[in-house]
């Protein structure tokens, strides 16, 4: 049989499901659930206990890891009251924010090739703020988890968050590619 | 906190009882095995031969025409005589193919194509990259099991960082066929991380920069009060100090025309590289005369400016992972507390000077940088074997490597990230692309690039009995676990019918369980009734502990199971007991493994209520 995951990653680690999270709090009840289930733990132990603190291990690294980011948290906190981001399949993003992710993009690709390390310096900058700002709006949509017509709106914001997401993938391999030329 | 009596390693045993365990450190140029003491990791002696009193046992095999090996100093020191079956820093080969071997230039051996790992053609047969390495893993167990008198219950054994699945899988091989228990495989700079952590009781965030004799790695870590958590780890596990003296010696072939020289002048010219590298730590210039073949001298004369300008490149090689480290971390150098050197060949000074200036911190250095893995893993091994409680201590590590499945177009999904904490599981469904297709190929690779064959090849397996559907009508499940070693699995499911699939990600060289049981067992050939009787023993003793180990939980907390379920425990026990003092060996193993799954809910139940024990033990304390 396998352990009782059926509770979610925030009652895992005991702390009341909220956008906002005390990350440090997070952080020790993490380390606290890894102390007792960590397969270091039972080195010498039968094998269904092995298997056991194996898929503990496994699930308190899945949860720490959703719910440290802000994206992650966002996302998991949507799927917790049944609303799906339609990451995958919602292709419709206003046109304005399309247009400025295009020319982001652009951009990153005229510095790669150009290997203009202070260009792309600039734009991971732009890139933190513009995630910043789009951390705070998600973090007022999911202030109220009641409130059906915030968390609907809070959908759009996941899903640019994701573009950015990827922006800052490019941004971290242009530098790469420049510093490695 | 002790609510898991049973999970405490070694609970069972009488606690005066040292249970016998060691850490390795399999390195390319040397390798040594140390072990804790009295709660102080030591080396131990390199027996028969350390005659520099080091410790420590060059990785070096030569292999005779009558099977005989030697290894260590001896073949080290006479390796120029016979280069084709002395084979030196093999732990490039491993888990390594005819490609990756062409990368390190000429080489003296006559390697053989074989499927996922070269393999080596010598006076004494063939051997693989996983032979040579299970025959220096033998001379340290027996160097161990003599110093410590005693057979070792378990041994830890330290793999770079930047390893891939292959790589750990062949070393994971090597050391079952050196007749090892393998308790864990631990990165390098982690084992590192431990033995300076615990030793000055630091808390921050560091970086361990480990430049051994052919692999680079470089791990971020955060210690909090006895824990470890790599935040991020990268690497190139084709870069060390072998290539710097490379370097040296293709610099003076180059000056002295010896463009064609053999085998054995090769190896000689490698050996007065390195050697005049490390006196270049201390000698500002450096003059030695090299005696090749044919009688011929050469003299040779090199200045530590000269050394630092043609090796200035391997340098800056290193640097680049160490950026991508940072990035991955999402740290910046400031945030770095401090860096741990790690590795004989951060020595060199100039890597000092390069590592110091990119960081603007102070190097660590203060543990021997050639013992500091070995003391590492020595400190794991202890409280793997259950010798401490290990309460202090706890490793959280990542997989260098991201994983992913080919898909259309020669294309490599990822399904789990590089950096992903382990162990780990990730599920990514897929579907399929024909009409009434009834099976799907699975290719699953290891690596960063976006193309499969700038990947590594891990395996292929193949989920088959699909019920035929419409294109993309089938949802398959692919599953990718990594366990605590960083060893991957891969199993797959269709989701409608329920058919499934399982590979354990099993390098293609393809050692299975059984074809390293059955060389085991040729190994214990000369002495069969001995293994009969050690196979029994064991069996006998992981029996009797499990009993143990049952009844001890079972007066913990007999109360979380209801009456079919101490029945059934007590059935299973008592089934065990029954033939637990007779002399088959197979049946006492069998009885052991029903106890064990009659004893799984048991296990969860107790899991679920000592970490939500520990939670709440944590919120009180804050509350204090």
């Amino acid at each position: 049989m396998t352990p009782d995951f059926s509770k979610n990653h925030f009652a895992l680690f005991d702390l009341v499901p909220s956008f906002e999270l005390d990350l440090s709090a997070l952080e020790a009840a993490y380390r606290e659930v890894q102390r007792e289930v960590h397969p270091d733990r039972f080195a010498g132990a039968n094998d269904a206990e092995r298997r056991v603190a194996a898929q503990w291990a496994t699930q308190a690294n899945e949860a720490y890891k959703t719910l440290r980011t802000p994206l992650a948290r966002g996302r998991y906190l949507l799927r917790l009251a049944g609303i799906d981001t339609e990451e995958e399949s919602n292709t419709a993003m206003p046109r304005e924010f399309l247009m400025g992710q295009m020319a982001w993009r652009e951009a990153v690709v005229d510095a790669r090739e150009s290997g203009d390390i202070d260009a792309l310096d600039r734009l991971a900058n732009e890139h933190r703020v513009a995630e910043r700002a789009l951390v705070a709006e998600l973090a007022a949509q999911l202030a109220d988890l009641s409130n059906e017509a915030l968390l609907q709106g809070a959908k759009l914001t996941v899903r640019k968050l994701r573009f950015l997401e990827k922006l800052g993938e490019e941004i971290d391999l242009a530098q790469e590619a420049i510093e490695g030329s | 906190m002790a609510l898991l009596q049973i999970a405490e390693p070694g609970e069972s045993t009488a606690p005066h009882q040292h249970r016998l365990a060691v850490g390795i450190d399999l390195g390319t140029t040397n390798s040594l095995v140390a072990t804790v003491k009295s709660g102080a990791a030591e080396v131990l002696p390199s027996q028969p031969d350390d005659p520099d009193g080091s410790r420590l046992t060059p990785s070096v095999v030569r292999y005779f025409a009558d099977g005989h090996v030697e290894v260590g100093a001896k073949p080290k020191a006479e390796q120029a005589e016979d280069p084709a079956n002395t084979i030196v820093s093999v732990k490039r080969f491993m888990g390594r193919g005819m490609a990756d071997v062409a990368r390190y230039g000429a080489l003296p051996y006559k390697f053989i194509d074989a499927p996922g790992m070269v393999k080596i053609e010598t006076a004494a047969g063939v051997k693989s990259p996983v032979d040579v390495s299970a025959d220096i893993l033998r001379v340290l167990r027996q160097q161990a099991e003599s110093a410590l008198a005693g057979p070792l219950v378990g041994a830890v054994i330290t793999v770079p960082a930047y390893f891939d699945d292959a790589q750990r899988q062949a070393t994971k091989d090597a050391a079952r066929l050196a007749g090892l228990n393998v308790l864990r495989l631990l990165n390098e700079p982690t084992a590192a991380a431990i033995a300076y952590g615990l030793d000055n009781r630091s808390e921050g965030v560091f970086a361990v920069y480990d430049l051994g004799g052919g692999t680079f790695d470089i791990s971020i870590l955060k210690l909090t009060r006895g824990v470890f958590e790599v935040l991020a780890t990268n690497g190139d596990s084709a870069l060390g100090g072998d290539d710097f003296d490379q370097a040296i010696a293709s610099h003076w072939r180059k000056q002295h025309g010896l463009a064609s020289a053999d085998q054995r002048d090769l190896r000689r010219l490698l050996m007065a590289a390195r050697a005049v590298k490390e006196r270049l730590t201390d000698e500002a210039e450096v003059s030695t005369s090299i005696a090749l073949s044919y009688g011929q001298t050469l003299n040779v004369r090199l200045t530590r400016e000269e050394f630092h300008s043609m090796t200035a490149l391997l340098v800056n090689r290193t640097l680049l992972p160490v950026k991508k480290a940072l990035r991955d971390s999402k740290l910046a150098v400031e945030d770095i507390s401090g860096v741990v050197m790690v590795g004989g060949a951060t020595r060199m000074l100039h890597v000092q000077s390069a590592v110091r200036a990119f960081f603007g911190k102070p190097l660590l250095n203060n543990v021997d940088p050639d013992r500091v893995v070995a003391l590492g893993a020595a400190i794991q091994a202890n409280v793997l074997a259950g010798n401490k409680s290990g309460e202090d201590m706890l490793l959280l590590d990542v997989i260098p490597l991201s994983l992913g499945l080919e898909t259309m177009g020669g294309l490599a999904e990822k399904v789990i990230p590089r950096n992903a904490t382990i162990p780990t599981a990730r599920a990514q469904e897929f579907t399929t692309y024909k009409d009434g297709q009834t099976a799907m190929s699975m290719h699953v690779v290891q690596g960063e690039r976006e193309l499969v064959k700038d990947c590594r090849s891990l395996g292929r397996f193949t989920l088959r009995g699909i019920p035929p559907m419409a294109a993309g009508a089938a949802r398959i499940r692919v599953t990718f676990q990594v366990d605590a070693d960083g060893l991957v699995s891969v199993s797959a499911q269709e989701l409608g019918s329920g058919v499934s699939a399982q590979i354990d990600v099993k390098p293609s060289y393809g050692l299975t369980d059984a074809e390293i049981a059955t060389m085991l067992q040729a190994g214990f050939a000369h002495a069969s009734a001995d293994a009969q009787a050690r196979v029994l023993a064991e069996a006998q003793t992981d029996a009797m502990r499990l009993i143990e180990a049952v009844d001890a939980a079972l007066v913990a907390d007999a109360a979380l199971l209801d009456d079919a379920e101490k029945q059934a425990i007590a059935d299973a026990r008592a089934a065990l007991l029954a033939v637990v003092n007779g002399d088959d060996a197979s049946r006492i193993k069998l009885a052991a493994e029903a106890l064990s799954r009659s004893t799984d809910s048991f296990a969860a139940k107790r899991m679920d209520r000592s970490v939500s024990q520990a939670l709440k033990g944590r919120a009180m304390s804050e509350l204090n």
